[in-house]
């Protein structure tokens, strides 16, 4: 196996991983999320589990943050690649004759989730930490639900930003999630079955979270 | 119909290169566009220019020698044709058309449009080929069974004409499709079995170094290819690379 993780394939079998990953943890993210539109009691309650949990917290956090830095690294790296082997580039590309927009543009839709992932660790996390480790409240379980609301209520720019940064993630998806099989190696009876998958789970996952910010906006009119 | 072409023009491999513009008459739609070049360079000629350089053999979309990006588009706008069998009839009077070589840092331009695809030499030498004793008892291969749908798979894989069209479509200038097909109609057969393992991980190799970017699976390189190499080869290659590196 010497050698394996310079080539080409390894590189793209390790973001196809890395991606699968990520895709797996947005669909328990959001299940987690939609509880806060049918029950606000649940969704304190599973929050309360994933912020005090040991292995939420110590084991499992560590692993996604770096599939998260692993996963936008390793893009960064295999576009600078990329880019470099057409080193004179064409007068005349006709690049939609051929290809969707979201295949040839996932750096583009990438930058757009990662500056949102920004925001959404200025909303969530560093307050979370700050709540935790800085200011060293006492545990409270019934603060979660009002503290998300909180982030959309009455501020339709921010809701407007999320709404924004969920269609390029969509985007992302569309192409990132079904591609990534292909790289594994999988084409065969299956792969039209996976492929509705991954387009459905690239609509409907996105699109959800779009609906969660746009009803704790409305439902705090 | 007369045409206005926008072709690139390259002294040799160390010169930048530019475009220049020429006014080419009395096209016929049932011209090849290669017949059409011929026109320009005859004109070129008699007005004492240096004739454009452009690759072509056969003619026939046989050979994959002729290139040329064609407004954007490997072998121009029409689909499962080299740029010999596209004809002038999808071209209207007073069209712009832009010509330029394949574009790729690991396929230099030599000079115009002529491009150095030896990469894809270097490709198959690193691992297209089994190895046969000749010595006088050699099986024959037909005494071998296999089952119809890998002998087809196979033998669809080895109708990739090495034209470069796949490395020319793709955003990322990747060799994928082409090593994929190169691995593949061995890969599916018997005879490909003795050496796979070493096969795949040398032609992956060698690839890399010549300079080629990663697959993103946008499959422009399916749609461009002449002979509509399938992205099925794509996953092959990428199953034998795993595996290969695995139990190797």
């Amino acid at each position: 196996m010497a050698g394996i993780s310079k080539t080409s394939i390894a590189r793209k079998v390790a973001m196809a991983l890395s991606g699968l990953f990520l895709v797996l943890f947005l669909a328990q993210h959001f299940t987690i999320n939609f509880t806060s539109v049918v029950s606000p009691s649940t969704f304190n309650e599973i929050s309360h589990f994933m912020g005090t949990n040991f292995v939420v917290q110590a084991i499992l956090q560590p692993i996604l943050i770096a599939g998260v830095v692993f996963h936008f690294v390793m893009g960064f790296i295999l576009d600078i690649r990329n880019r470099k082997a057409r080193s004179v580039s064409y007068a005349k590309f006709n690049g939609g004759a051929n290809a969707p927009w979201v295949s040839r543009n996932m750096i583009i839709s990438g930058i757009v989730v990662l500056a949102f992932l920004g925001l959404h660790f200025y909303d969530f996390w560093i307050p979370e930490l700050i709540h935790k480790y800085v200011e060293t409240h006492p545990d409270d379980p019934f603060r979660y639900y009002d503290e998300t609301v909180a982030k959309f209520a009455g501020d339709p720019i921010r809701t407007g930003l999320y709404a924004f940064a969920f269609v390029f993630l969509m985007l992302h998806l569309l192409h990132g999630f079904g591609s990534s099989f292909q790289t594994m190696g999988v084409n065969n009876k299956y792969s039209g079955a996976i492929n509705i998958f991954t387009k459905a789970f690239a609509i409907v996952i996105p699109m959800g979270f779009v609906f969660i910010a746009i009803f704790h906006y409305f439902n705090n009119l | 119909m007369k045409l206005k072409l926008k072709v690139w023009r390259q002294e040799d491999a160390q010169d930048k290169g530019g475009f220049q513009n020429y006014d080419v008459d009395g096209i016929d739609g049932d011209m090849s566009f290669l017949e059409m070049m011929d026109v320009l360079n005859n004109n070129l000629v008699n007005e004492g220019i240096d004739p454009v350089e452009f690759d072509h053999d056969c003619r026939e979309g046989i050979c994959g020698s002729c290139s040329l990006q064609i407004n954007g588009e490997p072998h121009g706008p029409d689909r499962r044709i080299t740029t010999c069998q596209l004809h002038m009839r999808k071209f209207k009077d007073g069209d712009e058309i832009v010509i330029e070589p394949f574009r790729a840092t690991a396929f230099p331009v030599i000079k115009d449009l002529v491009i150095d695809r030896s990469a894809f030499d270097r490709i198959q030498h690193a691992g297209g080929y089994i190895s046969v004793n000749t010595s006088g008892n050699t099986q024959d291969a037909n005494s071998i069974p296999i089952e119809k749908q890998d002998a087809d798979d196979s033998f669809y894989a080895a109708t990739c004409i090495g034209c470069g069209a796949c490395v020319a479509a793709c955003k990322n200038a990747s060799a994928m499709l082409f090593t994929s097909a190169k691995v593949s109609q061995f890969a599916l057969l018997p005879q490909g079995e003795v050496e796979a393992h070493e096969r795949v991980i040398n032609m992956v190799n060698q690839m890399d170094a010549e300079g080629f970017g990663n697959c993103t699976n946008t499959g422009a390189c399916y749609v461009e290819c002449p002979k509509g190499i399938s992205l099925e080869n794509i996953a092959r290659l990428n199953r034998e690379y795993l595996s290969a590196s695995v139990f190797s």
